[in-house]
């Protein structure tokens, strides 16, 4: 079973985001960066998926040359190979994303039987790379899957929806996009690490098409900034927050 | 023409459908054109009537034999369908799972830009939207270029509203299908156990736990606390992530978004991605040894201590108040 796994670098923030002069970009000068948790289990379940039925894992990531970092983190958990389709530092929309993934998937010389992305990227939020490429594949997809069993030629999906949950059967090869909680992603070993260093990985450069939907400005939106009244700093701030209890009817 | 993809169970109107029609009612008036809505399944029909008071023209409802549940791909292609033969300059759908999904296949198939999740819309060459990243850490300003424009609307962005009167006149049609649009169909299941207690989503009170909390034994005094205000556990990543507690109970971007009248924030030190789910919180308080946490800046009152001491006051303390 060969699968292949979207991965996307995206920054870490903690507490608030700051947004560059230009309000085109987060400053990450102070960040990390990092891939989203519904890609995280995307990796988990693909590692899992080969541990049970043999096979290899590929992670993929269109981005800057940096999102090396990203895919040798996953390398490290138990992919066996990376493709890092590198861009210009500037952000490709959706539908050029979805066109160079799709290109590379087809032109690599692994059949991959399931390809496995997040719900939706971190920081764009789009939820929609994933059934750009499953139509440009020709391939079935199921989309926010929190449980999956894989055999031999089909796969069955789990979606939670309000009333329960919903089932697909989908024969392969196909496409999933998940979301976190599908399993409890590993942490890597100092093994897994040092094996990282040393596998493969595959780098393309194609053009970036033109955008067609085309970010002009980011914003913080402006929440009433709050800075929280003290109450105290230990057990005698008690009796306060019950009277806040009180105040607001919780008891 | 401004068409709505109306999401419906078995005849019963969704609530976000309603909103992204009541959304759909003022782009159309501010365009001048008829609103319309698409409904997919037979059961359609009878939410025509509802449809109207909401100020829809016509309810063009997709009839076929193959569709009695829920099909991504099918439903998006009878979209397809009707936006080509109305001429529809805009197609709106509600940013929820069903809602992006069907929208997505809608931009593959017709090869248009989507924006997904958004609180403004301004039609025109390009289409200007505001839309939600980062689960609405931010917002961003883009250019959608394409007709139709093919958008989402974040849930309860507006509140829906029965307010034009229209007729809600019936079209009835048969999409044309190829087997492969039929291939993903949803089968319902029950859910594995009924949860009795309230669902974190409509939660009123939330005793969350993070990092700071230790273990998973550390949430017994906020189970405690929780069963005394009648309210339920939430959490941050790093706890379900330790396994300490489900992912049913996670709060945040990839979590459940909740917006109770009281949210405890315990050892959690306020991550945007963790904001993203517990900013519409009435009230937060927070309990933490860090004075400088980030989360200080979201709540309205902070106690600087650690949990393991504090706690067991509050519980206390209430147990007293709740006596007497
Ligand atoms: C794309 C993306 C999506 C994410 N989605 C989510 C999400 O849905 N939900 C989510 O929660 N996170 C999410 N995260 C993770 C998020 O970035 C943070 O890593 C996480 O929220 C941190 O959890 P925490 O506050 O429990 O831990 P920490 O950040 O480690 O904070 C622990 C806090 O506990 C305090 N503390 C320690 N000991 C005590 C004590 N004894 N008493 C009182 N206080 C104490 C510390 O001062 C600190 O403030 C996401 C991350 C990414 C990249
Ligand atoms: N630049 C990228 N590189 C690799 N995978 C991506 C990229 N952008 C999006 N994806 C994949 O597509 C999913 C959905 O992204 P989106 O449509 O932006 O919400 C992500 O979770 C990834 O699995």
């Amino acid at each position: 079973m060969d699968v292949l796994v979207c991965i996307k670098r995206v920054p870490l923030s903690g507490g608030k985001f700051t947004i560059t002069e230009d309000g085109l970009d987060i400053e990450t000068a102070k960040l990390g960066f990092t891939i989203s948790p519904h890609e995280e289990v995307a990796v988990e379940e693909a590692v899992r998926i080969v541990e049970q039925h043999g096979g290899s894992v590929t992670v993929l990531t269109l981005g800057p040359a940096e999102a090396e970092e990203q895919i040798r983190e996953q390398m490290a958990i138990g992919a066996d190979r990376g493709i890092l389709i590198e861009t210009d530092s500037q952000e490709w929309d959706p539908q050029a994303t979805a066109t160079a993934i799709a290109e590379a998937i087809t032109e690599d010389e692994t059949d991959f039987d399931l390809v496995i992305m997040g719900n939706e990227s971190a920081d764009a939020s789009g939820y929609q790379v994933g059934i750009r490429v499953a139509h440009k594949l020709g391939r079935p997809i199921v989309t926010g899957v929190k449980a999956m069993t894989v055999e031999a030629d089909k796969a069955t999906f789990e979606r939670p929806v309000k009333t329960g949950r919903e089932l697909y059967e989908v024969s392969l090869p196909a496409v999933v996009t998940v979301l976190d909680g599908l399993n409890i992603p590993r942490y890597p070993s100092v093994p897994g690490r040092i094996r990282a260093k040393k596998k493969p990985i595959e780098r393309r450069n194609p053009e970036r098409p033109e955008s067609r939907l085309v970010k002009t400005r980011l914003e913080v939106p402006v929440t009433e900034s709050k800075q929280a009244q003290v109450l105290g700093s230990g057990p005698e701030a008690a009796p306060a927050i019950v009277e806040i209890f009180k105040q607001i009817g919780v008891i | 023409m401004v068409l709505v993809l109306v999401d419906h169970d078995h005849g019963q109107l969704d609530e976000l459908s309603l909103q992204a029609v009541t959304y759909g009612r003022e782009l159309a008036a501010s365009t001048g054109e008829p609103l319309d809505a698409l409904v997919v399944g037979a059961d359609g029909r009878s939410v025509a009537g509802a449809l109207g008071e909401h100020g829809v023209t016509t309810v063009h409802v997709a009839v076929h034999e193959g569709l009695t549940d829920y099909a991504p791909l099918a439903w998006a292609r009878a979209a397809s369908e009707v936006a080509t033969r109305t001429g529809a300059s805009v197609v709106l759908a509600t940013g929820s799972p069903r809602g992006n999904e069907v929208l997505a296949h809608l931009g593959a198939l017709t090869d248009l830009p989507v924006a997904a999740d958004c609180v403004e819309v301004t039609p025109g060459s390009p289409t200007k939207v505001v839309r939600a990243r980062w689960g609405g850490s931010l917002m961003e300003e883009a250019n959608l270029h394409g007709s139709p424009a093919l958008v989402s609307l974040v849930p309860h962005t507006i509140v829906a509203d029965p307010g034009g009167s229209a007729s809600g006149d019936v079209a009835e049609f048969t999409p044309t299908f190829s087997d492969a649009d039929l291939l993903v169909i949803a089968k319902p299941a029950a859910a594995a156990e009924e949860s009795s207690g309230v669902s974190l989503a409509d939660a009123k009170v939330i005793i969350s736990g993070g990092r700071g909390v230790g273990s998973a034994e550390g949430f017994a005094p906020l189970e405690e606390l929780a069963e005394l205000l009648g309210g339920t556990i939430g959490c941050s990543r790093v706890v379900t992530g330790n396994g300490w507690r489900p992912h049913t109970e996670q709060v945040g971007q990839t979590g459940t978004k909740v917006a109770p009248d009281l949210y405890i924030a315990c050892g959690i030190s306020g991550a945007t991605q963790h904001i993203a789910g517990c900013r519409n919180a009435k009230t937060m308080i927070v309990i933490n040894t860090d004075p400088e946490a980030a989360i200080m800046g979201y709540a309205d009152y902070a106690i600087i201590g650690d949990i393991g001491k504090v706690l067991p006051a509050i519980i206390e303390e209430t147990r007293k108040a709740k006596a007497g």
